[in-house]
């Protein structure tokens, strides 16, 4: 099953968990499936309108999704997904 | 490659640079352009405490530093280039300090001041390599566009709990931050250090990462960190890479940008430039002293975290993490008059206007939080 690598700012919103193995065939179904489970997610994920947020980026292995097919970027058995937001600390 | 270099090493300096010279790919040549190179450190914090220190220490010739910050006691867990007698005094004095006992021979220029549309291009012109320790998105977007407009690399670092990223911006026309990001979180849906705390070792290991991409742009030598984002991750000691581009829809690098001047960065990202004024509901930490002094009847709720409850409390205060509150709301009574508090009041407005949403009708907002308690009514509660 593809892994989905959860950021330490988005853990507390999945169950303190720092990965999840879960089934789909793109990274939308996977991002789904994700948000179903731990619905506290969506709402860091995705604007009211139901838009991947701008400062959350998901990658495909190493590749950003926006440089693929977005969403509907296919997802193999061995992939791991990267959810990567911005963070601004430094001090 | 040979360039020309007018000052040379003096005898002190051999024998300083003494590991650096007997290396091929830096030797006298590259210890040269060490001393020749201008490098700005925005920040004298958790990322520029080992930058402002190793940078030294490797003889870049001229540092400066922005920085408008004093050194408290919360600092000192991560910010190594200052020590606890600077408790209080300038970040710039402090760090200048340590930079100059490592090695005399470095020039500080010190920037008392928050970088700012008005003076950052000014500041930044003079410099070859810009490096951002800075601890929020305005002035993160701020850097980027005017190393962008300036055609300077943007050594950037940045930090959270056990977490950091790495990466060169705008390294001969590559990728930048808002390639990566094109537009920042609003403001309270990411947290700082300040909320969220950090690993203060971390800093350490990420300014060192943008410590070494700087000296191996001054050197030439090597692969920059350019068009590749390196995530840190302490817990599970694992480094990974990705992959970054350049968006050719940039707003300020790509084909046709739109940003040709520096913007009101504060505005882009949401953040009021002044705190707003205290809002309705508020109370003082004396009036809640003065009425549990009374024996008023009141329900005190604390919405900090658990970890957080454990370090100091206020007497009586009931623990309702902010984020249980929607399930145990409940567990309060609307009819009761109820104080909140957090640790400074940012987390407590926001259960104020919830409880209030949720039809209490006395609710209101400790101001300052525990920490304000500590400040006025009883030194004995640490603040943290």
């Amino acid at each position: 099953m593809p892994r989905i690598l959860i950021p330490t700012p988005l853990r507390q919103y999945a169950g303190n968990l720092d990965s999840v193995e879960l089934n789909g065939k793109t990274v939308g179904e996977l991002l789904g499936a994700l948000t179903a489970e731990y619905d506290e997610l969506r709402r860091h994920l995705y604007t009211g309108e139901g838009k991947l947020r701008s400062f959350v980026n998901i990658y495909v292995n190493d590749e950003d999704i926006r440089h693929l097919d977005k969403e509907a970027t296919s997802v193999a058995e061995a992939d791991t997904i990267s959810i990567v937001p911005s963070i601004a600390g430094g001090r | 490659m040979s360039t020309p270099v007018a000052a040379g090493l003096s005898n002190e300096e051999i024998l300083r640079y003494s590991r650096h010279l007997i290396i091929p790919e830096v030797g006298m040549e590259g210890q040269l352009k060490l001393k020749e190179a201008k490098v700005l450190l925005i920040g004298a914090g958790g990322l520029g405490a080992p930058l402002g220190l190793y940078l030294a220490a490797a003889g870049v010739g001229r540092l400066g530093v922005v920085d408008f910050d004093v050194v408290d006691f919360t600092n000192l867990q991560r910010q190594v280039i200052h020590g606890t007698s600077d408790v209080g005094r300038k970040k710039l004095d402090s760090a200048a300090e340590s930079m100059r006992e490592i090695n005399p021979n470095v020039r500080i220029d010190r920037f008392d001041t928050a970088l700012s549309s008005e003076n950052a291009l000014g500041i930044l012109k003079d410099y070859d390599v810009v490096v951002d320790g800075t601890d929020n998105f305005p002035t993160r977007y701020l850097v980027n566009d005017a190393c962008v407009l300036l055609g300077k690399p943007n050594v950037y670092g940045s930090i959270f709990r056990f977490e950091g990223q790495a990466t060169v911006f705008a390294y001969r026309g590559g990728p930048c931050y808002r390639c990566l990001y094109p537009e920042p979180p609003p403001p309270g849906l990411v947290p700082s250090c300040a909320e969220g705390g950090v690993l203060g070792i971390l800093p350490g290991l990420i300014g060192l990462v943008q410590a070494t991409e700087a000296v191996k742009l001054i050197l030439g030598i090597g692969e920059p960190l350019a068009g590749r984002l390196l995530l840190y991750d302490a817990l599970n000691m694992r480094f990974r890479e990705l992959k970054l581009r350049r968006d050719p829809e940039c707003p300020v690098c790509g084909d046709h940008p739109s940003i040709r001047e520096l913007i009101d960065y504060h505005q882009f990202c949401g953040v009021p430039r002044q705190a707003a004024a205290p809002a309705e509901g508020q109370m003082e930490v004396t009036e809640l002293k003065a009425k549990m002094d009374r024996g008023d009847k009141f329900v005190l709720v604390d919405v900090r975290e658990p970890h957080e409850y454990e370090i100091c409390r206020i007497p009586g205060s009931r623990l309702i993490p902010l984020r249980d509150l929607p399930k145990r709301v409940g567990e309060l009574n609307p009819a009761d008059e109820i104080v909140v508090h957090c640790k400074s009041g940012g987390r407590s407005a926001k259960a104020v206007e919830f409880l209030t949403k949720a039809g209490f009708s006395t609710v209101s907002n400790l101001s300052g939080g525990i920490l304000a308690w500590s400040e006025k009514v009883d030194p004995k509660v640490p603040k943290y």
